[in-house]
């Protein structure tokens, strides 16, 4: 049994199989991904960017590939209580999006072939959702791909975070995540204007209340 | 972990360098480095309480600690779980454990990587580090006890 969770990422198998079973991973085949994997694959040496927390197995998936994997945790970053600051009317406070674009996403122009997004602008604080758009807009090459995920109404406000992992070309591993807040649900016509900049949205709607959509930039 | 290996080169928790950080063999490293670290042909392992602000070039690095900084390794990077990692990785082969934070690019490259200019400049050398990098860290000349 120990031998089957092989010693991929340096650990013992003892420590993968206790890891595993803390946080077990649930299979899901994801029309989406498929996509987005198929349009993006070949030719080698593109410029990838996960939006996700760290993910090793995206990482050796995109490496795997002759790809360059680039990763920031975006969520994460924007728990940092400093990016609170008081806002306009006395005793609000707002999230500083200027100086957390200035710190984060701080790529050139066009760098990006393919980002994937996962369901980032579902979590992310109201403020940064447009901006981080944006930027992605701006450092995303013309033609360029992004996967993102969309929570429906279904899926309700107690919706569990959970951390992306790619397990092949077609199907992703959900491993629940922290405790962050689904914030928002989005129409089809919000997330439409959301990323009226780019080119073209392709919808697919999956089985567990979640809407994939590859976006052209 | 073999942490107190003869033929290892142990720098503790306790240890602040500032400036190039050079040597001809392994190195453990769970102190602080702001500079750059240049190991090539070496192992350095960076503790669970190093704190290196630094370009680092090895043969091997393994992270338990935090860096900023890019990671130059002619063989393999390994991020363990408590790694923090704010830089570019270039290396052969790359390892990593859930739970390790890493922000950047991964470039992975088949043959050993050669000095490539650097995509992101080090941290500014203090202005009393020493002039010329040592083969092995000198008690009293590069360490600064905190």
């Amino acid at each position: 049994m120990a031998g089957f969770f092989r010693n991929l990422f340096g650990s013992s198998d003892k420590e993968v199989l206790v890891e595993r079973r803390a946080h077990p991973r649930i299979p899901r085949r994801s029309t989406g991904f498929q996509q987005f994997t198929r349009a993006t694959l070949k030719p080698e040496g593109q410029n990838v960017l996960d939006l996700g927390p760290t993910s090793p197995a995206n990482i050796q998936f995109i490496t795997g590939y002759a790809h360059k994997a680039y990763n920031e945790d975006l969520l994460t970053a924007a728990q940092d209580p400093s990016f609170v600051i008081p806002g306009e009317e006395p005793g609000t406070k707002v999230f500083d999006a200027k100086r957390f674009l200035a710190e984060n996403l701080t790529y050139e122009r066009g760098t990006f072939d393919a980002v994937m997004l996962w369901d980032l602008c579902d979590y992310l604080p109201e403020a940064l959702v447009k901006p981080v758009v944006d930027r992605i807009f701006s450092i995303t090459k013309e033609k360029g791909l992004l996967l993102g995920f969309f929570h429906t109404k279904d899926a309700g406000p107690d919706a569990p975070y959970y951390r992306y992992h790619i397990a092949n070309l077609e199907t992703l591993e959900l491993q629940v995540g922290p405790k962050f807040q689904l914030q928002r649900v989005f129409q089809n016509r919000h997330i439409e204007n959301l990323f009226h900049d780019y080119s073209s949205l392709k919808f697919f709607l999956g089985k567990d209340n979640i809407r994939e959509v590859l976006i052209v930039r | 972990m073999d942490n107190f290996r003869a033929d290892v080169a142990h720098i503790g928790k306790s240890v602040l360098i500032k400036g190039e950080l050079s040597g001809s063999e392994d190195l453990y490293l769970d102190g602080e480095v702001e500079g750059n670290i240049e190991l090539r042909g070496h192992s350095l392992v960076i503790g669970p309480n190093g704190r290196i602000r630094a370009n680092v070039h090895a043969k091997d690095v393994v992270v338990h600690g935090k860096v900023d900084g890019n990671l130059r390794a002619t063989e393999k990077v390994e991020l363990k779980k408590s790694a923090l990692l704010n830089g570019d990785i270039f290396t052969q082969r790359i390892v990593i454990e859930d739970g390790a934070f890493f922000k950047g690019a991964i470039d992975i490259q088949k043959a050993a990587v050669e000095s490539k200019p650097e995509v992101k400049p080090a941290a500014t050398p203090s202005a009393n580090a020493a002039a010329a990098p040592h083969s092995v860290p000198q008690i009293g000349s590069l360490l600064d006890p905190k």
